[in-house]
């Protein structure tokens, strides 16, 4: 596996991005910097979490806009693996690869703490590491996590397994409680909570080592 | 050239003797420009004038002190080649000023003062205190005040790991928002800002220069008075995104071997930047004002010098370096710009357009400028609080009178008990008793009140000189009882309810969860501990990092409160196993030149040197803010103390939560039952007085030690301080962190209140399963520290001494629910619920339904609840539940508010 994590400014996930996945292939991703237009030699590309451009505008409408986007909207479409976390999440709904939109907080504040997921999709390669319908807990910290869309693309997405988590607890006002969606082909996953804070038991938890060792299995 | 004037110079906050000394430095008049260079470099906030001769009283120096005070951040060792560079700040006018702005620049301005020394800022933690839950601009400031730390650290990436809240109406009208960071360095790769060396590049990098913030650091040197809301364009505008580019382009041009010295453009920006790095490194510097990159036009060269800007930092590069410099912060996106050089005039020299607008020799800027011994008020220690005792005064009258019939002596008795006892003044209880021919009329006054039985005697008196009765004895009897137990007697525990859903006790989630506290993936503990724990990333250690103060103790005793403070950062961090190394503070008091101010900041600082000096627990930083006044009143003095330990194996660290059931609890520590200045004798008695527990030192680090190795020897299962609220309060906090009941036995003797209520110090709670008991009060009593078995974990209830109970549950809520519910009312208060009259209801559904008819039942005849019929066609082709809809929309939002109840029967109209 040659993954990828690119760095947008303010990017603040890209280190432990970088560790979640240097710990389950065992070697450093390539970081890749925003201004680029061109992608290293890679099959599995991160977009971290963070606060690319200040969340100015909207939050992941400028890092969408960025250089290196161009071409990850196409590797995506060739079938390379692209998962969003948190800002990554965003930005993947800005740049057109996946529905819906993360709107602000539905109870208006920032939100740190530790929450639920059901995975509702253990099929994707994203997900290969868990149970149909296992709990698990990852951390979520966003000001803007309530994913919205219309009742239609909701249904298609939920009718066609596309909702990979689902939040037990629903900490944002998020639609259906939605966590984390995947594009129609599955090869691109856009998800609020952070598995990367959650891979060592000293700091709250191992369901994000399972997640990654997952992907490790699948790719 | 504009003339100075007295007023100029006043409003400067000069006094015309530093304006005399400053024409004495320059041997002429100053000109408007170097008048505002001297007013903001001899600002309380920057020269320390009335506090520097007192901090040198702090000791500094310890083996692993790599940088004492004096720098923009202290630097220990903490071991694995790696260093920890922390300080704290204050922003506290801004805060009150503009809650949002205020706090989020003061979050960047101390992560600034971190990675301008070359660490990566790992934790965020802060010290709040607020005025009064009453008071009506404490939500405002709360609500704003979180929300622009969160915003800040957020952004920045660093987690807000933790910090401490207090709400007193001492803080009503002049908040104070302490931040502190906590970043770690290789330990040889340190910056410092002396710009040693002639004719090296002067490097401004980061944000353009506004007029925002001209003249903050000379606001935050003054008293508040009315209008100090006007004072709001002083307050800097944050922009975190900026400040993430510049640690990151810092940092990697930090990695290459470019900067001489570097400083973080604070308080008094460009102005004070320029001259600390000149006057440290011994040499002089010159400005080209037409070089700084500005973000307005037109800006004159006061503007510039005194703007207070965020995000910017000023470099001494070494020469030849400026394009590899320039290179990085361009990539990030930055200005840069080479804005002058180092001289060897020792002068600051300032051009603009060509011409010197200010010319002025650095010694009198910097290691000359005042340095003040005001007077200081003698201290008067508080006396002990008297014994919380009341007398309580009984009296029974028994009243014979053979022969006479029950229902006789029944009369007798009622008419005494309602026309004279009754009448007594205070009465609590009375009542009376018939058996054979005679009657017992007792009576009881409240605790404390003074009066006596006299009308009683008389009546009683009376009757047997009529004969009405053969004979009358009256017995008075009084005890004394103990306030604090008499009130807990009914139940410690519903006491225990009231203090852990007060404003200073109740859970700070609502707080901290707008905190992002996982990010960097290394929180080992986060907020709602004791220490806050964090791994230094790719190593298997730890640095804990606490901040805290009692300031109800320092106001009290400043000596006794300013041990205190020190000793609670050492207790929080051992009750995580980690060693103590250092401290930094933030010392918040009023207005200098008051004598009796002075006594409460000269007292703590005596007060802190002790136990810095006891522990072994050096000063490497901190900051002074002084003035924190509103027409004269003073808050509370808040010597806030941040602590920093290392706990070598992060895996091994004590958790407040971790108890299971069986375990039992153990108090380390002696309890003497110390209810002067408790948190208990406040809430429940509204007690401020008295004297605040004393602070042992010598058992403070004996314990501190003790505890340490039975949590480095697994021998405990939790660990927690004990402090506001005592031994109960910490007992709860353990049973809810660990999800287990607790069964409690207080010692026999003890009284029971001031044993479970008690602030006595120096202590601590252990959980420790059920083998290991033995062993870990074997081990304290061998290292000569007192400690007992007081409790037991296990069931979903607290128990105490089996006749008292509360369910961890119900706890929880009381605990939980009282922020969040207080924040959420803010505009409930503003709209005070009011019945709502029917008329308006009718007109409301009338507005939105216009063809309805509608009618209208006042069911209980209280304007508040209703049964409503309404026909409309505007119903037609819906269901109950939408028809029900457009009705209550039609109520905006008013039900469940204005409006209690309504009974809604629906029609569609023909």
């Amino acid at each position: 596996m040659k993954p990828s994590v690119i760095v947008f400014p303010a990017s603040n996930c890209d280190r432990d991005a970088a560790a979640a996945l240097e710990m389950a292939t065992g070697k450093k991703p390539r970081m890749v910097w925003h201004g680029d237009s061109e992608l290293p030699d890679t099959d599995f590309i991160v977009l971290p979490g963070g606060f690319s451009y200040g969340d100015y505008l909207r939050a992941g409408a400028m890092a969408a806009r960025s250089p290196i986007m161009r071409a990850v909207v196409e590797k995506a479409r060739d079938g390379t693996p692209v998962l969003g976390i948190c800002n990554g999440f965003q930005i993947l709904c800005e740049a057109g690869l996946l529905p819906g939109a993360l709107l602000r907080n539905a109870g208006l504040d920032f939100v740190c703490r530790t929450v639920a997921l059901r995975v509702e999709n253990s099929q994707s390669l994203f997900t290969s590491g868990f149970a149909q319908g296992q709990y698990v807990n990852f951390p979520v910290a966003h000001h803007d996590g309530n994913y919205f869309a219309d009742a239609e693309t909701l249904n298609r997405l939920e009718g066609e397994g596309r909702v990979a988590f689902r939040y037990v607890d629903n900490p944002n006002g998020s639609a259906r409680d939605i966590a984390g969606v995947l594009n129609e082909a599955g090869n691109v996953l856009g998800m609020m909570p952070h598995p990367e804070r959650a891979i060592s038991p000293l700091l709250g938890g191992v369901d994000g080592a399972a997640f990654f060792r997952g992907l490790l299995e699948a790719a | 050239m504009t003339a100075i004037t007295p007023e100029i110079v006043a409003e400067h906050g000069l006094s015309q003797e530093e304006y005399d000394r400053i024409r004495a430095a320059l041997g002429r008049e100053p000109n408007l420009l170097e008048l505002g260079v001297f007013s903001v470099m001899w600002s309380e906030h920057c020269s320390y004038k009335s506090s520097r001769r007192h901090l040198k009283k702090l000791p500094t120096a310890a083996p692993w002190v790599i940088q004492g005070p004096g720098e923009n951040a202290g630097v220990i060792d903490i071991g694995e080649g790696l260093a920890a560079v922390f300080k704290m700040e204050s922003h506290n006018h801004p805060s009150y000023i503009e809650p949002y702005q205020g706090a989020a620049t003061g979050v960047g301005g101390i992560m600034r003062d971190v990675f301008t020394m070359g660490a990566r800022p790992v934790a965020n933690m802060n010290a709040l205190r607020f005025g009064s839950w009453d008071h009506p601009k404490t939500r405002h400031l709360v609500a704003g005040v979180v929300a622009g730390i969160g915003g800040y650290g957020n952004c920045m990436g660093v987690p807000t790991v933790g910090g401490e809240t207090n709400f007193h109406s001492g803080y009503d009208n002049n908040i104070l928002v302490n931040a502190m960071t906590v970043g770690i360095a290789e330990k040889h790769r340190i910056f410092y800002s002396a710009a040693r060396g002639a004719g090296n590049p002067v490097v401004y990098v980061g944000s353009k220069t506004g007029r925002d913030g001209i003249h903050g650091a000379t606001m935050a040197s003054a008293e508040f008075g009315e209008g100090s809301e006007e004072r709001r364009p002083t307050v800097q505008v944050g922009d975190p995104f900026t400040e993430k580019l510049l640690l990151e382009a810092c940092l990697e041009l930090m990695a290459s071997d470019a900067i001489i010295a570097i400083q973080d453009m604070g308080a008094a920006g460009l102005t004070s930047s320029s001259v600390e790095m000149a006057a440290k490194g011994g040499g002089g510097v010159e400005l080209d004002l037409d070089k700084v990159p500005q973000r307005e036009e037109g800006m004159n060269a006061y503007e510039m010098m005194l703007s207070e800007s965020q995000e910017r930092m000023l470099m001494v590069l070494k020469p030849g370096k400026e394009e590899e410099a320039r290179a990085i912060f361009e990539k990030w996106g930055l200005a840069f710009a080479v804005i002058g050089v180092t001289t060897d005039s020792g002068r600051l020299v300032v051009k603009h357009k060509g011409v010197v607008e200010a010319d002025i020799p650095l010694g009198p800027l910097a290691d000359e400028a005042p340095n003040y011994d005001r007077p200081v008020a003698p201290l008067e220690k508080p006396a002990p609080l008297e014994d919380p005792t009341v007398t309580v005064r009984e009296a029974l009258a028994i009243l014979s009178a053979p022969g006479k019939s029950e229902d006789e002596m029944r009369a007798l008795a009622e008419a005494l008990v309602d026309d004279r006892v009754a009448s007594l003044a205070g009465v609590e209880a009375a009542g009376y008793s018939l058996a054979r021919g005679e009657a017992k009329i007792y009576a009881r006054l409240a605790p404390g009140v003074a009066g006596d039985f006299a009308p009683l005697k008389d009546a009683a008196e009376n009757l047997r000189e009529t004969g009405v009765i053969a004979a009358a004895e009256i017995e008075t009897h009084e005890e004394s009882v103990d306030l604090a137990d008499r009130a807990g007697a009914h139940s410690l525990l519903t006491a225990l309810g009231l203090l852990m859903s007060s404003p200073d006790l109740c859970s700070r989630r609502w707080i901290w969860e707008q905190y992002d506290h996982t990010v960097m993936a290394d929180t080992v503990i986060g907020p709602g501990g004791d220490a806050a724990l964090v791994r230094v990333h790719g190593t298997n250690r730890a640095l804990a990092i606490t901040t805290d103060v009692t300031p109800r103790y320092v106001k009290a005793d400043p000596f006794e409160g300013g041990k205190q403070a020190v000793a609670e950062t050492w207790r929080n961090i051992c009750a995580t196993g980690a060693a103590p190394l250092a401290i930094t503070n933030c010392l918040n008091f009023g207005n200098p030149e008051r004598p009796e101010i002075m006594a409460q900041f000269v007292g703590a600082v005596e007060g802190m040197a002790e136990a810095c000096e006891a522990l072994g627990y050096p000063v490497v930083s901190g900051n002074v803010s002084l003035y924190n006044e509103t027409n004269g009143v003073a808050i509370a003095p808040t010597p806030a103390i941040g602590g920093v330990g290392v706990l070598e194996d992060a895996t091994k660290a004590a958790r407040v939560g971790g108890a299971e059931a069986g375990d039992e609890l153990v108090a380390v520590g002696v309890t003497r039952g110390w209810l002067g200045q408790s948190l208990y004798m406040r809430e429940l008695f509204g007690r401020e007085d008295g004297a605040p527990p004393p602070v042992d030192l010598a058992a403070e680090r004996r314990n501190g030690e003790a505890v340490r190795k039975l949590i480095a020897e697994g021998l405990a299962t939790a660990c927690h301080d004990v402090s506001d609220g005592g031994l109960l309060v910490a007992a709860a906090e353990m049973a809810l962190a660990s999800g287990e009941g607790l069964e409690l036995k207080t010692p026999v003797k003890a009284r029971r209140a001031a044993f479970w209520f008690g602030e006595d110090q120096g202590r601590y709670l252990l959980a420790c399963a059920p083998g290991a008991t033995d062993t870990a009060l074997l081990k304290l009593a061998m290292a000569g520290v007192q400690a007992s078995r007081i409790g037991r974990f296990g069931g979903a209830f607290i128990r105490l001494d089996e006749d008292d109970a509360i369910g961890l549950f119900d706890l929880a809520d009381l605990h939980e629910k009282p922020l969040p519910a207080y924040m959420r009312s803010e505009t409930a208060k503003e709209n005070e619920p009011m019945p709502m009259p029917a008329e308006k209801i009718r007109e409301l559904i009338l507005e939105a339904l216009p063809d309805a008819t509608v009618e209208i039942e006042d069911l209980a005849g209280d304007g508040d609840h209703y049964r409503a019929r309404v026909v409309s066609a505007a119903f037609r082709g819906k269901n109950r539940v939408q028809q029900h809809q457009l009705v209550y929309r039609a109520l905006k939002g008013r039900m469940g508010g204005e409006l209690h109840a309504l009974a809604l029967e629906t029609e569609a109209a023909e």
